[in-house]
């Protein structure tokens, strides 16, 4: 009798990474390992103005230094327009408009060399009279940042669902708060780094940190005056990205056009204090929102103003809107919204994307504020939310389709594993008793994209895959892989469908030439979208295989199964012929086959019409996350003992995955209520080091228990949800709302600094 | 000027010529092409650089290359062998701890010299001794659970062999 193969499954099981091993030691070579030969260095000069005529630039010194092979200036080459509206260039001529502008760069024999050489240019300015904030950019006669902009105006959004002034005169109650929140970075621990290799037909292979491969082609070709189509994108392994490889900044189309003077590979790579100061950061914003309730604990309406610090070029910092007026618009059931957010041109850094993409600062701000509409109507902030949350099937103002809404689950179970009441009412009593640690707990929830986020044509992604005579298969695949771990989701997923050992599936997605169309690494999309197209091409294949199989063995398809590297009768498990004789015996036959599948998955999304109306992604995911915290009410320390999160989720892939994503984003999250804040004063960056930026460390990290909300997303032929930037938003306010029920003190402003939370608890000024 | 200097280097002797002004992390990915140690800051605050040097852990972005001589240096690539991980290594791959790995091969050589130096042999390390240990280890994917996870698994695992 022939050997016997039960039915298994990979799915939901803890998969280890497939890269890890090579990781823990030390062999994986990253960007910033790599050397190509004939290999030259490039650095660049940034200025130390922040907005400024150039006068002159005197690069005769740094080209006479022996071992440099060309200065570029502004002056060198064509004016390259690129960027998310076209406003900036990668070497600035005539202008420096902030502190992290490009005015020269050089190409030497070693970085040695190549930062001598900087330091040997330069550069005569005449100062221009800047400005910083936002409000003070709108003004009338205030001084113009970028030339095409004389009224320092960038991005608007507007939206309004209802008759706010209606609303608001039936409300019972209205108030009104504001919020700032800061600029975060996301200090990715590989620093920035890019390798450009012009060849002798103007052909350019760019190997990158960047997260969308794909659209960066387009983004990057006219900022080096190429066609995006004569451009290969490698993506090596990269240490971090959240977010900040998701455009083109200036360093790139520079080591491009440095590669394209000398014919030669060139790499530049950041030290850390560039990163800091050159990197992209999250969107800081300024937030007013008026808010109504009615007695019994019904929302009424919500309007919010949101103004944003463009900074001297726009990235996608001021694009954030877009996802940022979901929730303000759709988290909780609102009837009347509006939302009105507006980017202005400062001589400040500027913004890109960072995990959680706008929707961190909103929810900062609409937890804050369903904790206070509570205390406002006397509800606690369980049954005040449970009254307003919505259920399956609603849909928002914007169009979100909520058709598997989890809500109120994921707010009844945060309740009820942390014994929420109980401790909310005995550390709201023990304000005002002596000691001098004071505990609290506070609840945060929040809504995301987890079907992608349809902000192109297509949010789709293509895979192909093949197997060979020994069934091994390889999964060619559009999805970016930057530590996230869609190698081992995608893997699981061609194990599950063609019977084989995950360790038998290769993935590629790093070589733009092989990889079909994706729209990159973002919005939690990557297993949504990139798995449910793997999963197409799988379920392809696997019945190619199958139809042979009967074909060859003269059953019916339907009878069989694949299990183990076998085919199998699905009944008994008992083999039929091994998958790789099978393989063999198609490739071998009078009409030979081989297995090799193609196939493209376009998400069930709308784009947003011109009113951002549209269900933007193919379905959306909430969380709720419960924050307990100790308060050293002398040194206005606060630590967070016990993080409680419970995520909708689907159906997991990979447990041990997603407990990962969930960790790293609460982390991520802490440090932005805690301790995190690049400090820009007068447009300069102050602490553009890990000693004055304070990330979360070990010690620091909480207890974090999870919980998941797991069901078969109907949206999803996976069944699953993206959920990777959840745990990083929502953490945040419940220990914001922690830190209020435990010292009475509410802050508008993160993060919650011991000095902050110092001076508020002793009203102690300027010190 | 080159100064000539003799050390051990993952077990084998080896001699080289180093600038004085070269950093020990450079020398190790530039003359032996040791690439698991990472530059990652420059200034000793975020341990992606860590290695062995005898029986201490440096941040080897700060050490001169000079001030080898004579010494011991274990890295990354030296802990384990080619037919296997050593069980450090294979509980951080096991825990999940590593997501884009660029921290790992610093945080992996701390945590083995946290667990090696155990202050207090007569108690088990527990989870805040290890996070203590790894203060210096900055890593912004894995948010550190799973990496005390491993840690406190090879503490397990090695107080029982």
């Amino acid at each position: 009798m022939s050997a016997v193969f039960e039915k298994k499954t990979v799915i939901g099981k803890r998969i280890t990474k497939p890269d890890a091993p090579d990781k823990a030691t030390g062999r994986t070579v990253y960007i910033n390992d790599m050397v190509l030969p004939r290999m030259l260095f490039g650095k660049i000069l940034h200025t130390d103005r922040v907005h400024a005529k150039i006068i002159s630039i005197d690069t005769s010194a740094a080209k006479a230094l022996p071992g440099v092979h060309v200065v570029l200036t502004g002056d060198d080459i064509p004016v390259l327009k690129f960027g998310t509206t076209r406003d900036n260039v990668p070497l600035k001529a005539g202008k420096v408009r902030c502190i992290r502008d490009e005015v020269a760069a050089v190409a030497a024999e070693s970085d040695e060399i190549a930062a001598e050489a900087i330091r040997l240019i330069k550069v005569e300015y005449e100062d221009l009279p800047p400005v910083f904030s936002p409000t003070e950019a709108l003004k009338e006669g205030a001084p113009v940042v970028q030339e095409d902009h004389p009224d320092n105006r960038s991005l608007e959004y507007n939206f309004s669902h209802g008759d706010v002034a209606a609303a608001e005169a039936n409300s019972d109650i209205v108030v009104e708060h504001e919020f700032e929140v800061p600029y975060v970075t996301h200090c990715c621990m590989g620093p920035g780094c890019v390798i450009a290799d012009f060849n002798s037909s103007g052909k350019l292979t760019i190997y990158t940190q960047t997260q969308y491969p794909y659209n960066y082609k387009m983004d990057l070709a006219p900022a080096v005056g190429i066609h995006p189509g004569d451009i290969r994108v490698i993506q090596p392994p990269v240490g971090g990205a959240f977010g900040s490889k998701l455009d083109v900044y200036p360093f790139e189309p520079i080591c491009a056009l440095l590669s394209k003077a000398v014919g030669r590979p060139v790499k530049l790579t950041f030290t850390r204090e560039e990163e800091f100061i050159n990197s992209p950061t999250r969107q800081p914003a300024e937030f007013k929102i008026r808010s109504g309730v009615n007695k019994d604990g019904t929302l009424t309406f919500r309007s919010v103003d949101c103004l944003m610090n463009n900074g001297a070029y726009t990235s996608w910092g001021p694009t954030t809107p877009v996802i940022q007026m979901r929730t303000f618009t759709g988290h909780f059931r609102v009837p009347v919204v509006e939302y009105h957010g507006l980017a202005a041109y400062t001589n400040s850094v500027y913004a890109g994307s960072f995990r959680g993409y706008g929707n961190v600062q909103a929810t900062f701000v609409t937890a804050s504020v369903m904790d206070m509409l509570a205390e406002e109507v006397g509800m606690d902030p369980i049954a005040f939310r449970l009254k307003n949350a919505q259920k399956p099937g609603e849909v928002t103002p914007q169009g979100s389709i909520l058709d598997d809404c989890k809500l109120k689950e994921c707010i009844e179970i945060a309740a009820e594993k942390t014994d929420f009441l109980n401790k909310y009412e005995t550390y709201a009593g023990n304000r005002k008793k002596p000691g001098r640690i004071k505990r609290g707990i506070g609840i945060a929830s929040s809504i995301h994209n987890a079907g992608g986020a349809k902000i192109h044509k297509s949010d789709g992604c293509g895979t192909i895959l093949k197997l060979d005579d020994y069934a091994r298969a390889t999964l060619i695949t559009g999805a970016s892989e930057i530590g996230q771990g869609i190698d081992a989701v995608l893997s699981q997923i061609v194990s599950e469908e063609l019977g084989i050992p995950i360790s038998d599936v290769t993935l590629v997605c790093d070589d733009s030439a092989l990889g079909p169309w994706d729209v990159g690494v973002h919005a939690s999309r990557t297993t949504f979208v990139t798995g449910n197209s793997a999963l197409m091409a799988a379920k392809t294949a696997r019945k190619q295989v199958l139809d042979a199989a009967a074909r060859h063995l003269d059953m019916v398809s339907a009878d069989m199964d694949l299990r183990e590297g076998h085919v199998v009768h699905a009944d008994s498990g008992e083999s039929v012929i091994k998958l790789d004789k099978l393989l063999r015996r198609m490739h071998f036959a009078d009409e030979p086959e081989l297995v090799m599948v193609s196939e493209y998955y376009e998400p069930n999304s709308e784009l947003e019409d011109k009113n951002h109306v549209g269900n933007l992604s193919a379905t959306w995911a909430h969380g709720a996350y419960v924050a307990e915290v100790e308060v050293d009410t002398e040194t206005g320390e606060v630590k967070v003992s016990k993080i409680t999160a419970v995520q909708d989720v689907g159906r997991i892939i990979n447990r041990l995955g997603i407990e990962g994503q969930m960790e790293g984003g609460i982390s991520v999250s802490l440090g932005y209520a805690l301790s995190e804040e690049l400090q820009i004063k007068d447009g300069k960056v102050l602490n553009p080091n890990f000693r004055d930026y304070k990330v979360p460390t070990a010690p620091e990290t909480p207890e974090i228990e999870l919980h998941f909300v797991e069901h078969d997303c109907k949206a999803s032929p996976l069944g699953s949800k993206g959920i990777a930037e959840l745990p990083a938003i929502i953490p945040a306010p419940a220990i914001a709302n922690a830190v209020y029920n435990a010292i009475g003190i509410r802050f508008s402003a993160p993060p919650l600094t011991p000095e902050k939370v110092a001076r508020a608890l002793h009203g102690a000024s300027d010190q | 000027m080159e100064i000539e200097i003799k050390f051990t280097l993952n077990g084998r002797p080896v001699q080289t010529k180093v600038p004085p002004t070269m950093t020990t992390l450079s020398m190790l990915r530039e003359k032996f092409d040791l690439t698991g140690g990472k530059l990652a800051c420059g200034e000793g605050e975020c341990g992606a650089c860590t290695v062995r040097i005898d029986d201490r852990t440096i941040n080897s972005c700060l050490m001169f290359a000079v001030d080898c001589d004579g010494r011991e240096i274990q890295t990354i690539e030296g802990l384990g062998s080619v037919a296997g991980l050593e069980i450090m290594q294979q509980a951080f791959v096991d825990h999940g701890a590593i997501q884009c790995g660029y921290c790992m091969p610093g945080m992996i050589m701390q945590a083995r010299y946290v667990v090696d130096q155990n202050p207090d042999k007569d108690r088990a390390m527990t989870r805040d001794d290890i996070a203590r240990g790894l203060e210096g280890n900055v890593c912004r994917c894995s948010g550190y659970t799973k990496v005390v996870d491993a840690v406190a698994a090879v503490v397990l695992e090695e107080a029982s062999a």
